[in-house]
């Protein structure tokens, strides 16, 4: 099983990048993990160009599709998504009644430096990747004060963020491999 | 007040037999209420019933749908209408109904059975018409039987909504569903 990471922050130092890392250490044995690392590469979604999209958004669609589940970590700008977080999701969902991304896993955290950790970010995320058609996971995990817990493992797990994610990976595990006895 | 011709309303027993769907001559779809003024019309393409009759009375109507032969006027909607937001067809490739009970008076009938969509099944019942039986131009016997009923479609976990601006929602959770079938003899 291969599990695609994607951070909405393109920030070098990112919390939610870290986020994924922490994530990945909680995945079980035979579990891959990769985070994608061409958001910067996305240009603004452009309808015209539907059908001839540029490299860097095959390279994130065949991503996607050779991943069997996707994990999404997305920091909160103005009490939303991230607007180029967004836009890739935008361009993956063409052509809509085929994309990549239509019955795939996915779910959804966030960490941010504030007190509320990103809801309204996951919850909009969510809302987006239902609307594309994905099989979302119906949980978040709200990770506040990011810049004082991500990087500290003892303080994820007493946050209880570490007993989330676990919870939060375990659904997601579970609907791939429901989806993968489906396909057998 | 009209005098109600007696023998109209008693109850009649349908033809003793197996009848077989004529998949081209029927039909089942579904309408809805879009955007709060318009009825919005789909239908399935993939679907196949039987009706049992025995000598003894016993009757019973079980049909079955692909829902991913939905057909609607864009490609798209019908991918989101496949999507877990609705059909999930990945994951639930059949709708089903069983009737309980088949009540034929006169030309109308009454049907009441177990509808089955995503998993989830719940008590229906529909009214419609009976027609036949009548023998065709090949000389197989048809009978006619046509059902409308009205479901919550939140009761089968088809939930998806969007709020509207001004109020009220872009879907109805209450859908029509019309079904009209030919069956011939087997």
């Amino acid at each position: 099983m291969r599990v695609l990471g994607i951070s909405g922050s393109l920030s070098r130092d990112s919390h939610n990048t870290e986020l994924l890392r922490a994530a990945a250490s909680l995945l079980p044995s035979g579990v891959e993990f990769e985070i994608y690392d061409g958001l910067k590469d996305i240009p603004p979604f452009d309808e015209d160009h539907e059908g001839d999209a540029p490299q860097s958004v095959h390279r994130l669609r065949e991503e996607i599709g050779a991943a069997d589940a996707v994990l999404i970590a997305t920091p909160e700008y103005n009490h939303s998504i991230p607007g180029h977080l967004k836009n890739a999701l935008d361009w993956v969902s063409r052509p809509y009644a085929t994309n990549t991304l239509r019955n795939k896993p996915v779910a959804v955290m966030g960490a941010s430096t504030g007190m509320f950790g990103a809801v309204w970010a996951q919850a909009e995320t969510r809302k987006v990747l239902s609307a594309i058609g994905a099989r979302v996971v119906d949980r978040e995990i709200p990770v506040p004060t990011a810049d004082e817990i991500v990087r500290d493992r003892d303080k994820l797990e007493s946050s209880g963020t570490h007993s989330l994610m676990v919870g939060l990976l375990a659904e997601l595990i579970d609907l791939t491999r429901e989806r993968e006895q489906i396909a057998a | 007040m009209t005098a109600i011709n007696q023998q109209d309303t008693q109850q009649q027993e349908l033809p003793v037999g197996t009848w077989k769907l004529d998949p081209i001559h029927s039909s089942a779809g579904f309408a809805v209420k879009h955007m709060v003024v318009a009825t919005f019309r789909g239908r399935f393409e993939d679907f196949d019933a039987t009706l049992e009759v025995g000598a003894g009375g016993e009757q019973k109507l079980v049909g079955t749908v692909d829902p991913k032969s939905i057909v609607v006027k864009d490609e798209n909607l019908a991918g989101h209408l496949q999507s877990p937001d609705f059909f999930d067809t990945e994951r639930y490739d059949e709708i089903r109904f069983e009737s309980t009970s088949i009540r034929v008076e006169g030309d109308e009938a009454v049907l009441e059975g177990a509808l089955t969509i995503k998993g989830n099944t719940n008590p229906v019942s529909a009214r419609g018409a009976y027609v036949g039986p009548h023998e065709d131009i090949a000389g197989s016997t048809k009978i006619g039987l046509s059902f409308e009923t009205v479901v919550d479609r939140t009761l089968y976990g088809l939930n998806w909504n969007a709020p509207l601006p001004k109020g009220g929602f872009a879907l109805s959770n209450e859908v029509t569903l019309v079904v009209e079938l030919e069956l011939a003899k087997a």
